[in-house]
């Protein structure tokens, strides 16, 4: 960490190891939530986006008694459940609070559980810090690798599907009638929806990642209405949003009071909240725009009507 | 009229099928064939089991008893059929215009990113056309209204030139003088690619110009005739249980409720079809 600090004062944001590392992290996991998340909110998923998030936390949180990376123990857990979840069907019963409330409070319960055996056993309090809210400058660089790895595999696997998924958002019934093989995939979906919330639960920490999988997803489905520009669109929306919260947050240690550096997920968090209410709001005015340009069209019509065309 | 008849396989076998739902036996032995380029109407009053029978043949429903094949095949093993369900609900916001739509109609099930040729879209604007929607084309389907978006899914079922297609209550939403455009549209395409068309419907007057057959659906049962064997007072009586009357008005067979009927809904019943997406 103090390797940072000096950073600053030598001014060499891109000169800093751990810097690099948190940008590659970051922003490849932002990329591969971004994309992901334009079929989870398509698909009314973000609801399973949260579940896997918390059960990733299990692995990420019970890593550090087992002494395996904290990556693979969000991974291992997020992908176990992803498939249990889908073959159970419980994303999709409709006591959904209650299994909120039973199913992830028992899995945040776990993890409360392994970091308390954490500290007890000598680890540092840094690392419940680091699962539930992320810590990215202090990632271990040896992670890059994997990290990007998996979200190749999670992309390979959205991109495979997005015709399956597309039709079946449309509606499943006409996707099965098509010969769309519903089931797997919905299995092969959940795999890559719990690879990038693993990603990104790794980046900004668990109880943060699914702000990075719906709210670039979200932005960009407000400005466009097809799914290649949206996943273009919440890619930079994502790791935009990702790139500048690393710099704000990597600067605020020299203007923050008391030299008190704001956590990178809370800037990262902070201005995608910012991009969707802006989405909104542009959105909202854009409308109106239309619904003006409509009402003149729809008197010409009439007019041709009249005219008895 | 079109039915292909000889020694082909029927693209649909029943065979003494039945569905139970919700601990209630819906229909039982029910059994026909369906040929290629066959147009079969599919009539019954609510709640008999029009939609079930469709998603049957889909492989949506589970069959309590006997089989259904569709093109040769145990059904629901990725064919390439065409659908359009009686109720979809989109939502507005969803990222697919009615072009996309229509494209996943050909593409869909396929693998990969959609990279769509020139040729694609020019096959998906024709069916837009065909189906009088292709001003519609750039507008996200969850915002079009009902009788649109019922037009622009029509056109999703039939851009890929499928063997079968199913489309349920596809009138439903439709002004009088479209019901009569789409109804000639679809008998001139089924003979055109000897395309097998099965289609439920509460009106089967628009219909009777291209129906081969009608197969009816009342007390749990299902009954199959030529046009001529159904459409006649006495049958169409028995099978709503009150008085309807046929007559020939210019040449034209004409279904209507017999005078004094109590029911004057009997054969226009309407369903409460939800199609109009919320505002
Ligand atoms: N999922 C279901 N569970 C239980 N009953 C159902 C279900 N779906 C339909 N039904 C019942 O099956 C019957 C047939 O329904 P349906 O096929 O929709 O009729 P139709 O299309 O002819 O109006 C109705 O009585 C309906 O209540
Ligand atoms: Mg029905």
């Amino acid at each position: 960490m103090t390797g940072i600090r000096m950073g600053i004062f030598s001014g060499g944001f891109f000169t800093t190891e751990a810097v690099w590392t948190a940008l590659l992290v970051g922003g490849f996991a932002a990329l591969v939530a971004a994309v992901a998340g334009v079929f989870t909110v398509m698909r009314g998923q973000s609801f399973a986006g949260h579940a896997l998030a918390d059960l990733g936390a299990v692995g990420g949180s019970g890593a550090f008694l087992l002494g395996v990376s904290q990556l693979w123990g969000f991974v291992g857990a997020g992908v176990l459940a992803a498939i249990v979840l889908e073959v159970i069907g419980l994303h999709r019963v409709r006591e959904r609070d209650i299994a909120t409330g039973i199913v992830f409070g028992f899995g945040l319960g776990l993890t409360a559980l392994f970091l308390y055996l954490g500290t007890t056993l000598g680890h540092s309090s840094n690392q419940a810090v680091a699962v539930l809210f992320g810590s990215l400058f202090s990632i271990d660089p040896g992670v890059v690798g994997p990290v990007i790895g998996l979200g190749v595999l999670s992309l390979a696997l959205v991109m495979l599907v997005s015709r399956w998924l597309s039709l079946e958002a449309l509606d499943a019934d006409i996707a099965r009638a098509r010969g769309v093989p519903v089931r797997l995939a919905g299995v092969l979906f959940m795999v890559a929806l719990a690879l990038a919330v693993e990603l990104t639960a790794l980046s900004i920490g668990a109880v943060l990642a699914t702000a990075l999988l719906i709210g670039p997803a979200a932005c960009a489905l407000q400005v466009t209405s097809r799914i290649p520009r949206a996943m273009w669109v919440a890619v930079v929306v994502g790791v935009g949003c990702t790139v500048l919260g690393i710099f704000i947050s990597y600067e605020s240690y020299a203007w923050s009071p008391g030299h008190r550096a704001w956590p990178a997920s809370f800037c990262i968090v902070a201005i995608v909240f910012v991009c969707y209410l802006s989405t909104r709001v542009w959105n909202t005015v854009s409308a109106a725009m239309t619904r003006r340009r409509g009402v003149r069209r729809v008197g010409q019509v009439s007019e041709r009507i009249r005219e008895g065309n | 009229m079109t039915a292909v008849h000889g020694e082909r396989e029927p693209i649909v076998r029943i065979s003494d099928a039945a569905v139970v739902l919700g601990g209630r036996t819906v229909w039982s032995q029910v059994g026909f064939d369906v040929q290629p380029g066959e147009f079969l109407g599919l009539i019954g009053t609510n709640g008999t089991g029009k939609t079930t029978l469709l998603r049957a043949i889909l492989g949506t429903v589970p069959l309590a008893e006997g089989s259904i094949q569709v093109l040769g095949h145990a059904r629901g093993r990725g064919h390439d059929l065409g659908y359009v369900p009686q109720k979809v609900v989109v939502d507005p916001d969803l990222p697919l215009r009615a072009r996309d739509v229509v494209a996943l109609g050909l593409d869909g099930a396929k693998v990969g990113l959609p990279l769509r040729t020139r040729s694609t879209w020019e096959r998906v604007e024709r069916a837009l056309g065909a189906v009088d929607a292709q001003d519609l084309s750039e507008r996200r389907i969850g915002r079009l209204s009902g009788g649109q978006q019922q037009r622009v899914l029509l056109a999703q079922s039939l851009v890929s030139d499928p063997k079968l297609v199913l489309l349920d209550e596809p009138l439903a939403n439709l002004d009088p003088a479209s019901v009569q455009e789409i109804v000639a549209l679809l008998g001139r395409i089924s003979r055109e690619r000897n395309m097998a068309v099965i289609l439920t419907a509460h009106d089967m007057n628009p219909l009777l110009p291209v129906l081969d057959r009608i197969v009816y659906l009342a007390k749990g049962h299902a009954a199959v005739g030529t046009t001529q064997e159904v459409a006649r007072t006495d049958v169409l009586t028995r099978l709503y249980g009150s008085p309807i009357e046929v007559v020939t008005v210019h040449g034209r067979v004409v279904i209507l409720p017999a005078s004094g009927a109590p029911d004057t809904e009997a054969v226009h019943h309407s369903e409460p079809v939800q199609r109009e997406p919320l505002p």
